[in-house]
């Protein structure tokens, strides 16, 4: 049975930081300049008591309302989220409650981040393939800002909170073909909250500086910009080509692209690399920065809302990063 | 491999700097354009135009705009 996307929201925290900002934090840097090439200049961040549970949430009820989607339809809820409320218990069931669905459904989170979207369809499809489900609510939601430390300017730059919720049933707006997955967990290191598991419970409180004065700490969020994107270049055009064979077309059938809005500089050396033209790339970051495993649902639902997108359409998804772990599909509007 | 196309290819990777500044012994962390993002571009273009995957380490044991052309060239 094929599945589709029909339905798709999303949740911004209220609270702004905007490049303004970081240039009073951090007075000593060129952030204009790097804003610029990274191409964002603001970024929502959650609330101090406001977690991925409660955006994802809120980006669903927005769904329902927005769509008017009838909650007794929903028969399975996946998250996708690295800042789940709980160690246990899982914060899809907490939503199933808030939400008020039926008690006769599935629910589960799992862990992923830039590829947790593309990986989210993959499942939605299995499932509603299977008959084990016939709507599928697919809740992305991260609050990466709460594991970032308060002097990394870098990570703070580019990294926004943000939830989306697509539904996924059995007919919809846009047909969701086959799927590329991949994974390398030789990079798991790259990309990483070193404390706060079970590998190591509790804090170090440790410091350390890099080279341009970011603080490292395993009891935060650490990122290692040259090898995400020695990753990235080795990974995303093969990926492509897969995605594209998987689903017997070539890169000249693909309407538009839509990757993971990791930072525009990223995107554009892809772009080129890959040879795609600037009118068949969509872009979406500069007022909500990267948001993870929300960015290509908000890209999405921007380039429909803007006419980027309308029917007939192909549309190549590719999601890439942390795990390190990589997905792409092709959507038929 | 040139070491002198190498150095222009380094230089094409600066939009502020004169491109006549750049030598093979220029000490590339002391140009006032360099930067984490600068660096990126270092490994794209050696990723592009030479096939060679260059580490944070490899940029960052160098001095040299030389020494990053030495390794490149090692791992050809």
């Amino acid at each position: 049975m094929s599945a589709f996307i029909k339905a798709i929201s999303y949740y911004l925290p209220e609270k702004i930081y905007s490049n303004e900002d970081l240039v009073r934090e951090f007075p000593e840097w060129s952030v204009e300049k790097v804003a610029i090439k990274v191409g964002i200049n603001q970024r929502h961040i959650a609330a101090e008591n406001e977690t991925a549970a409660d955006m994802g949430f809120a980006a669903a009820n927005q769904l329902l309302n927005e769509y008017g989607i009838d909650k007794s339809s929903i028969d399975f809820v996946l998250l996708c989220t690295q800042s789940p409320d709980y160690f246990l218990p899982t914060s899809a069931c907490i939503i199933q409650n808030r939400l008020g669905l039926r008690t006769d459904i599935g629910a589960l989170d799992f862990n992923q981040g830039c590829s947790g979207f593309i990986y989210g369809l993959s499942l939605a499809k299995g499932l509603i393939a299977a008959g084990l489900a016939g709507n599928v609510l697919l809740i992305t939601s991260e609050t990466y800002s709460k594991y970032i430390h308060k002097r990394d300017k870098g990570n703070r730059t580019i990294f926004g909170d943000a939830a989306a919720a697509t539904l996924i049933s059995t007919d919809g707006f846009a047909r969701i073909l086959n799927f590329s997955l991949g994974t390398d967990g030789r990079g798991a290191g790259n990309l990483i909250v070193k404390t706060g598991g079970s590998r190591c419970i509790n804090p170090k409180n440790k410091i350390t500086c890099d080279e341009d004065g970011n603080p490292v700490s395993p009891d935060h969020l650490f990122m290692n910009g040259t090898e995400i994107f020695n990753f990235t270049l080795e990974t995303v055009p093969v990926l492509v080509k897969d995605t594209l064979g998987r689903n017997c077309l070539l890169q000249d059938d693909i309407d538009l692209f839509v990757f993971h809005q990791a930072n525009k500089y990223m995107m554009e050396f892809l772009r080129k690399y890959l040879k795609i033209s600037r009118e068949k790339f969509y872009y979406y970051l500069e007022n909500v920065g990267n948001t993870v495993s929300s960015t290509i649902p908000i890209a999405l639902k921007e380039a429909i809302n803007d006419g980027t997108i309308s029917s007939g359409k192909k549309v190549l998804l590719a999601g890439f990063g942390v795990g390190y772990s990589w997905g792409g599909t092709i959507l038929n509007f | 491999m040139e070491l002198i196309n190498f150095v222009k290819d380094f230089a094409e990777l600066f939009e502020e700097t004169d491109a006549n500044f750049f030598k093979p012994s220029t000490k590339f962390r002391d140009i006032e354009e360099w930067s984490s993002l600068v660096a990126l571009s270092v490994i794209a273009m050696a990723f592009v135009k030479y096939k060679v995957r260059l580490s944070g380490d490899d940029i960052r044991k160098s001095l040299t705009i030389e020494d990053i052309f030495n390794i490149v060239k090692a791992k050809q």
